[in-house]
Order: C-alpha cells, then structure tokens, then sequence
C-alpha cells in the first residue's frame, strides 16, 4: 500500500479527531456535555488498553500462552479497591484542586516539592519507554501496511514523521489554554471515541480470522494443537504461577497510578458517580477486547509461523487474505490505541513537569514576573507544548536506541512497575497519618533504584551499553548484587523479580522513615485534610493551618497575571459569593488566600503555588502545636456542635411532650368548666322553682289550702331532687377519684333484681308501665358490692320507666349467666337514643359541650354513676338503641374476679 | 277585659311552669304556657303574645332560636323576649340580648322583681288609658 495514503488516512483521522474534541469542548460551555456521562467515562478509562493490548497480547500470546491476560486480570481483581482510592483521591483532588499524581504526593506529604521532582522523574523515566513502544507499534504497523522499504535514516523513517505529527496533535488537545482544574473535555470525548474503535477493530479482525480464515474457535485450536511449538501454549507451567501473581499485583497497581489513568479518572471525574458504573464498565471491556487475542495468536502462527514478528499478526492477517478495508481499520484501531495513550500521557507528564520541575524554580526567583513578561499563562503553555515535543522527542529516542529490540508488552511492564512505586506512598498517604515526608522520598527513592538497577540495565545491557558481564556476575563482581538475581533470588521472570525487590524496599524505607521521623505541622495538616477528607467536604472548611496575612490587591494580581483579568473576577466572585466574604478589607480573608493557592495549584501545581501565595503574603510560620490546637479546637467545636445538637433535639421532644400535655390539661380543664357550668344549672333549676313557689306562698297569704299544699309539696320535692343532685356529684367524684372502696358481699342477684322490682313498683303504678323479669333458671352467687349494684338497677329501671309513655311503655328485664359472667338487659320500648348519643349518654352532663338543647330528662349523672360502678366492678355498660324503637341497656359484671377478694 | 295582655311562658320544667302561671295570673294577664320550642312557635303563631317567658336549655328546639324566630318575622318582632335561664355567664347573657331579647333574667330569680320588669315591658307599647285603667284596678280578674 502507498505510504502517502496510509499517513494521510492518519492524519485525516487525527482531524476527525479534532473536530470531535472542538465540538465537545463547545458542547460543555453550554451545559451539554458529552463528558458527564458514566459511559463516556468508563470508555475513556480504556486508554489503559494501549498498542500495547492491541498488537502486543497477540504476541505475547503466542510466546507465553494465556500470560498475556495477567495485566487484565489484576486491574479486575483490584477493581473493588478503586471505590475506596479512587473516590477518596477524587475528593480530594477536587477539593484542593490538584491535578496530577505528583502534584498528589507532594502535596500529601507537607507540599514538599523535593517528592514532587521524584515523582515527576520517575514517572518520566518509567514511561518515555512506555511511549515509546506506542511509536514502535505505529511505525511497525506503518511498515507491514506499506511493505518495508529498508530504510534506517530517521529523514526517511515514517515513525519520525508519525512522531512529530503527534507531538502536534498532542499539544492542540492537551496544552491549549491554561486552567485551574486541568479538564480537557474535548480530550475525554476523543480517547473515549478512540476506545470504541479499537475495541471494534480489534473484533472485527478476530471475527474474520476465526470464522473467515478459520472455522471458529474450536477448528483454530485443533489445528494448533498439531503444531509442535504451540503445543506448549495449552499447557500451564508448574512454576509460573509466581508470575502469575506478580503481574496481576502489578497492573491492579500500576491501572490505578499511571499518570493517564489518573488523569482521565481523577482529574477528568464529571461526577463520583460514574466511577460505580466505570466499575463494571471497564472490567467488561477488557474482558470483550481479549477474547480473539488466542484466536489471532493461533491462527497468525499457523499462518506465518515464525517468518514476521508475532506483534503484527493483528494487521497482517488481514492484509495477507487481502482484506484491505479491514487492514485500513486494524491501522487507524492500532493508531488509536496508540496516540490515545500518547494524548494523555503526555498531557498528564508535561502537566507533572511544569509543575514541578520547571515553575517552581522560576517563581522562587526574585523579580520572576519581569523575567517572564505580561502573559504568563503563555509562557506557562508554552513551556508545556515544549515538554511535549521534548518527551515525545525522548520516546523516539528510546524506540530507536532500545524498544526496537524488545516486544511491546516486555518494555510495557517494565514502565508498570515503575509506576507500581508509587502504590506505597499514595494509598498509604489515603488511610494512615503517621507517613513523613522522608518515608515517603526514601521509598520513592530507594524504591526507584532499585526498579532500575533490576529492570533497566538488564534492557541496557541487552542494547550493547553496559557490559554483559554486569548480568552475569553481578556489580562489581558480587554474584549477589547480579540485577536479575539479587541476593542470589532466581525462579521468577526479571519482572516480577524486579517488582518485588523493588516494593520491598520501597515499603520498607517507607514505613521506616515514618515511623521514625516526627511530622511538621503542615504535613499534620496535609495529612488530616487527605485522611479526613470525607468530613471536610466544603473544600472552604480545608483552611485549618494558615496563618498570616496577604494584601487582597496583591492575591488579586496574582490571579490575574496567571488566568487574565476577567476570568480571574469571575472565579474569585463565585468563591466569595458562596462563602460571604468581604471584598473590601486591605488584607485577604484566610480563605480566599487558600482558594487562590488552590487555583494557582490548579494551574501550576502545588508547590508553585505554594511559593507564589507565599512571595505575598507574610506568613507566620505556623507549629505542630498549632496546627495540633486548630484542629482540636475544630474536633471539639464539633462535639459541641453534636452536643447542642442532642439538647436542642431534646428541648424539642420535652417541647413537644409540654405542649401534649398543656392540650390534655386544657381538655380537662374545659371537661372540668363544662361539668361545673352544667353542675350549677342543673342546681339553679330547681332552685328556682323553690325560691318562686315559696315566695308565692309568703307572697300571697290568701291562697286556698289545697293550692298552698301542692305548692309546699313540690318545694319538698324540689328541695330531694336538689339533695339527690348534690349526693351525685360527690358520688361521682369519689369514683373518678378513686377514694371510693367498694364493699363487697355475696349474695344471689335473684333477690336484688326482686328488690329492685319492689323499690320501683309505685313509680310504674304511678306511671302505668309494666316491668316483667325473665331469667335463667339458674343463677349462680355473685360478689360484689349489694348496694351499688343495687343503684345501678334501680337507676336504669327507672330510667326505662320515665322514658316509656304512660300506659303503652313495657319493660322487660332479663338476667343470664354465661361463662362467669352475669348479664343484666333492661329493655324499654320508649324513643330510644340517637346513635350519636350513645356513647355520651354514659359521660357526666354529656350535653353541657356548647348545646342548649338538653337531653329530656334526668340529672345527667345517672348514667355516668352507673358506668363507674360497673367499671370498678370490672364490668361493662352499654346501650343499643334505634331512635323511636326503644332502648337496651346491658350490664355485666364477672362473678369470679371477685372471689379471690372476699376470701 | 278588653285587651288583657297576652304573656306565654316556655320552660320544661313543669314547676317553673307552675309557679310562674300561677303569678301571671294572679298579676291579670292572659298566660300560655309551652314546654318547649315546638309548641311556643305555635301558640306564638296562633295568640301573637305580648311578651315571651321564655328558659333557654330545653330539649328539641332551644330558647334562642324561638327568640331569633320572633326577632325576624316583622309581624311578631314587636313581641317582648324576657330570657329566663340558669347560663349565667356573660357570652350567654349577649348572645341572648343579640339576639334581640328585651331582657336577660338568670335563675333563680325574685318573683317580685320579674313581675315589675314585666309589668315595665308591657307598658311602654301599651295605650295610656288601659295602663291607667290597669293601675286603678290592679287585680282585675
């Protein structure tokens, strides 16, 4: 194929590409982003799957067998982890505005900008190969597309060219405008494409290899079982699972702390949200993208066998079987496997260099600013669109001297284990508060070394710089100080030999220095802001340890000079607004001071950022005590808080419980008016018909006698029914009080049903009503108080009597016994009571709430009396009644509750 | 005997009814009595009185609504209200002369004093012949 079309192809897409990240970049400023979605989010974290993935697996697969799938089994078995790091890391992160790992380290351990340089070069040191094996998958796919022309000179050799084109695309996506949170959504939006065209390609030529050149999987693999070399591949090795372990530890590390990874989910987080879907997401890519790697590994051998290197299976496959549409496509997945992590990789490093390798220096110098001229967000750009050439520069440079000799995956993980480094420093500054600043550079360091003692001179060694003699007989000449057999261990691959060493020593000057270096009170601070970070999580409340002062003009122009005017406004507007803040003191509140280093942190890291606050500001240096002191003050300031809390909710309840009880009394008190209003009317009643009737009598002395009698007679009457009223009441009272102790006796309720018939037979002669007495024939002794039993009967006959018309009224009472229960039944056949009486009727004075019509006759109190003496005999008194169809009084008392008293 | 006027006394209880009669009578006026609501509204309708006795709790229809009853036909507004109850505190006491009662007595009362408020009542709308007529010979019939 004619190499022109084939760079071409790559640069028409790479403009696709661009257009994608404007249209998306443009997309956010009006609220619709693309990028605040879990699955562009999850996509995007498949930049992990590089060239690497793409044409290295296959030829991994073919030397190693299933080895392959290590790196996509760790990150799986380590994703539950991401929601404990990863959200943690997120948060903070957003709330102190950092924006690269090792802005992340630095500033964890105190803002020391010594770890930031260690990061920032290992970092460097581990991936300018990892890039670089990108610029060999792309140069040699370059080669089996358009045949190899031989050529060495790097003026004809198109990975150069591939090289400087994407150094361009590189700066246009990740170096266009300086920003305080470092969010490239265009970015995000074109790695996230670029993962659906990889994955779809590599289906695609998996597809075609396993069912168009083969037939399916199962033919694939018994054809390769007939080859001898393959043979092996079936087999899992006896004494490999070491490895094994090995390298799953070290991709489910290094996934979580490669500076791409950590750009794309930390810094480009939209929402913690996503990161629960990405989960899930991201394992079921890594699972989908390698299910043909075998497949396309077997069948390529079967194919070439050894004539061409097992990484380009991928695209030769279908060149060979002239599938020239598909080639172009296994190209342009290729590619973006590839640039994908190129793009990123580079924005996240060149980000860690001028953050701290080059702005620190600059800012510390006096008169910084005159130096650097007017724009200095320029000049920051600038400097990384140069770091980006310059490393893109150094990955070529290693391609050519070193990666061209070693497979892609071989050269891949050794930049994992270098990331792997920073495991120890980063979870552990997440969980615990003791690490200082020297465990963490004396494991970064040491840890460092010993990674490349183990595992790059080996490859440097193996390029013809360093003498073999170094490997074989160890430095020096001390067997034991041999890189890939230190202290004479042997039994693993050079990887997870290397790791290993590496980790041990790495956590071991870790855990030594901070157990035995004390903290300074900036890293107390760094540390409870980054442990604690769930409870800060107002990122305003994080100011606990800064002390000093800072004219307001003076944090102003700063922003300014590095974010322009208007957007500079803007941003402090929005953070003064939120927290109240006034705009015209002289000096700067503590908090904007902190929110200003926050953004400048942003933008040119937080050591910068640091020595920028600090170059205005008089800070008071601050102590441990201090510090110690502000954040007890903090802790105790909210147990109070919690304290007051719990005495307020408490106030509420008794609150609460007062204003029940003020209703009760209320109530009672109203029950208490009523009764007393009605008590009064009920004795003023008769009252007046006796003071009217004996003034007539005293009035008028010529009364004819018989008048005179029937008026003396009814003063008589009036003035019993008045001491009938009075002795109610009290009656009723000494019930509700409960002072009234009732008298027991036993006797049978035959004869007091027929003493009560006898008391009342005048009153229903007089009224011409006719009692009749059903019962059982048997009824058995009761116990229980004779009298009061007796008034109840008396009191609902006569009730029955009065309400029954003269002549026609019948009443009928029954009494039965069933299950130690004797019931009393009084029926009448007078009006009956209202439904909505019949409760009442058996409340003292019912009628007295608010009505002035009153019930027909009776005191009020009968009723009432004759439900307390029943309830104290642990009774119970009822009516049923249709108004106009007479009513049903019914008593029980229980015969045996009472026995055990009289005994 | 032209023109005695014409009292009704409403109350259920049959002694007040009884004593308060026999005074009325005794002071020579045409009495009717009612022991409630129901039956005031028909004499009162059938006999147009001069002046209503009249209680307030009774059963079915109490006192204020006879009253307000009287109060808004403009044929029987003219008819004197005299409440007589035993609710004695102040709400009822308005109430009852809100409703257009001439007077408010609370029980027990004096008898003496009714019979003088009443008499008082009845003389404002009553001709000056037959009020003189009246005083000269108080115990006509």
């Amino acid at each position: 194929m004619n190499s022109f079309w084939i760079v071409l192809a790559a640069v028409l897409y790479l403009a696709f590409l661009f257009g994608l990240a404007n249209l998306a970049e443009r997309r956010s400023l009006f609220k619709n982003s693309w990028v605040n979605n879990p699955y562009v989010y999850a996509l995007s974290l498949a930049v992990y799957c590089t060239a690497w993935t793409f044409y290295g697996s296959v030829g991994h697969a073919v030397k190693n067998g299933a080895d392959f799938l290590a790196v996509y089994v760790g990150p799986t078995m380590l994703i539950p982890l991401w929601w404990l790091v990863f959200r943690k890391i997120i948060r903070i992160c957003k709330a102190e505005r950092i924006t690269n790992i090792a802005d992340f380290v630095s500033a964890r351990y105190g803002k020391d900008h010594a770890l930031g340089i260690i990061v920032t070069v290992l970092c460097i040191f581990g991936l300018v190969p990892y890039i670089s094996i990108q610029l060999k998958a792309i140069a040699n796919s370059f080669r089996v597309l358009a045949g190899n022309d031989g050529s060495t000179s790097f003026l004809t050799d198109k990975a150069f060219y591939m090289a400087i084109i994407l150094a361009i695309f590189t700066i246009l996506f990740g170096a266009r405008k300086l920003e305080a949170t470092e969010r490239h959504e265009g970015m995000v939006t074109v790695i996230a494409f670029e993962s659906l065209i990889k994955l779809s390609a590599f289906l695609a030529v998996g597809i075609f290899v396993t069912y168009g050149i083969f037939d399916g999987f199962g033919d694939i693999t018994q054809r390769a079982a007939a080859v001898e070399p393959l043979q092996k591949l079936f087999a899992i090795p006896q004494n490999q699972t070491g490895n094994w372990f090995w390298h799953c530890l070290l991709s489910g590390l290094a996934i979580m702390f490669l500076p791409r990874q950590f750009q794309l989910a930390v810094v480009e987080n939209v929402n913690e949200n996503h990161l629960k879907k990405a989960m899930w997401l991201f394992p079921l890519y890594l699972l989908v993208i390698n299910i043909f790697v075998m497949p396309i590994a077997l069948g390529g051998y079967l194919v070439f066998g050894n004539t061409i290197p097992a990484d380009s299976y991928v695209l030769a496959l279908p060149l060979h079987f002239g599938q020239k549409g598909l080639a172009i496509l296994t190209y342009l997945g290729g590619f973006s496997a590839a640039s994908g992590m190129i793009i990123v990789e580079c924005t996240a490093l060149t980000v860690m260099i001028s953050n701290n390798l080059v702005m620190p220096f600059i800012v510390r110098r006096p008169n910084w600013e005159g130096w650097m001229g007017s724009s200095i967000s320029e000049w920051v750009i600038n400097l990384r669109r140069v770091s980006i050439v310059l490393l893109i520069g150094l990955a070529y440079l290693y391609y050519k001297i070193v990666s061209d000799r070693h497979s892609l995956v071989s050269v891949g993980l050794v930049s994992f284990a270098a990331v792997a480094q920073l495991a120890p420093v980063v979870i552990g500054g997440l969980f615990w508060k003791r690490p200082t600043r020297e465990g963490a550079t004396g494991g970064l360091l040491f840890g460092g070394a010993v990674w490349f003692y183990t595992l790059i001179i080996p490859l440097l060694v193996s390029a013809g710089y360093l003498p073999l003699s170094l490997l074989e007989k160890g430095l020096l000449g001390e067997a034991w100080l041999r890189p890939e057999a230190l202290f004479g261990m042997t039994g693993l691959d050079s990887i997870s030999h290397g790791l290993f060493w590496s980790l041990l020593v790495n956590i071991l000057f870790y855990v030594y220095g901070s157990l035995f270096y004390s903290l300074s009170a900036q890293e107390q601070s760094q540390a409870n802001l980054f442990v604690d970070i769930f409870q800060y999580s107002d990122s305003a409340k994080s100011s606990v340890a800064w002390k000093g002062k800072a004219l307001l003009v003076d944090i102003k122009n700063l922003l300014h000079s590095f974010f322009g005017q208007s957007r500079a406004d803007r941003l402090l507007d929005v953070f003064v607004k939120r927290n109240n803040i006034n705009l015209k003191t002289t000096y700067a509140d503590p908090r904007l001071v902190n929110y200003a280093e926050k953004l400048l942190g942003g933008a040119v890291g937080t050591t910068s950022a640091r020595t920028l606050v600090a170059s205005v500001a008089k800070e008071e240096k601050i102590t441990v005590d201090e510090v110690i002191d502000i954040l007890k003050t903090s802790q105790e300031l909210k147990n109070l808080n919690r304290e007051l809390q719990r005495k307020t909710d408490e106030l509420e309840r008794v609150g609460d419980e007062l204003k029940r009880s003020n209703e009760r009394l209320t109530h009672t008190d109203r029950m208490k008016d009523d009764f007393l209003s009605t008590v009064t009317h009920e004795i003023r009643t008769p009252l007046t018909s006796i003071r009217a009737l004996s003034e007539i009598v005293y009035d008028y002395p010529d009364l004819k006698s018989d008048e005179r009698q029937h008026f003396l007679g009814t003063v008589i009457k009036e003035t019993e029914r008045l001491s009938r009223l009075i002795n109610q009441v009290l009656d009723l009272e000494r019930y509700d009080s409960g002072l009234y102790v009732l008298q027991y006796d036993k006797f049978s309720p035959r004869e007091l049903i027929n003493e009560a018939l006898v008391s009342l037979h005048q009153l229903a002669r007089e009224r011409q009503v006719s009692i009749r007495f059903n019962s059982q024939d048997y009824l058995p002794e009761i116990i229980a108080d004779r009298d009061r039993l007796m008034q109840v009967l008396v009191n609902l006959l006569s009730n029955a009597l009065k309400f029954t018309e003269t002549e026609k009224g019948a009443v009928v009472l029954d009494a039965y016994y069933e299950n130690d229960v004797i019931y009393f039944r009084i029926t009448d056949n007078g009006q009956g009571v209202d439904i909505k009486f019949q409760e009442l009727i058996f409340d003292k004075f019912y009628q007295a709430q608010n009505q002035t019509t009153r019930k027909p006759k009776g005191s009020g109190l009968g009723l009432a009396i004759c439900r307390r003496i029943v309830e104290l005999h642990g009774g119970q008194i009822w009516v049923n009644s249709k108004v106009g169809d007479g009513a049903t009084f019914t008593f029980k008392i229980p015969i045996n509750q009472l026995s055990s008293k009289i005994v | 005997m032209n023109q005695r006027s014409k009292i009704l006394i409403v109350d259920d209880e049959p002694n007040i009814l009884l004593s308060l009669e026999f005074l009325m009578k005794k002071e020579g006026y045409q009495v009717f009595i009612a022991r409630d609501g129901e039956e005031a509204f028909e004499i009162i309708e059938k006999q147009f009185p001069d002046l209503v006795l009249l209680d307030i709790m009774m059963p079915k229809i109490d006192g204020y609504e006879v009253c307000s009853f009287i109060k808004s036909r403009p044929d029987l507004a003219a008819i004197k209200v005299v409440f007589m109850s035993a609710k004695s505190k102040d709400t009822d006491i308005q109430k009852g002369y809100s409703l257009g009662a001439d007077l408010y007595v609370a029980k027990p009362f004096s008898t003496r004093e009714l019979i003088m408020k009443v008499q008082d009542l009845l003389t404002i709308n009553t001709p000056k012949s037959e009020l003189l007529a009246r005083q000269n010979n108080p115990q006509q019939q």
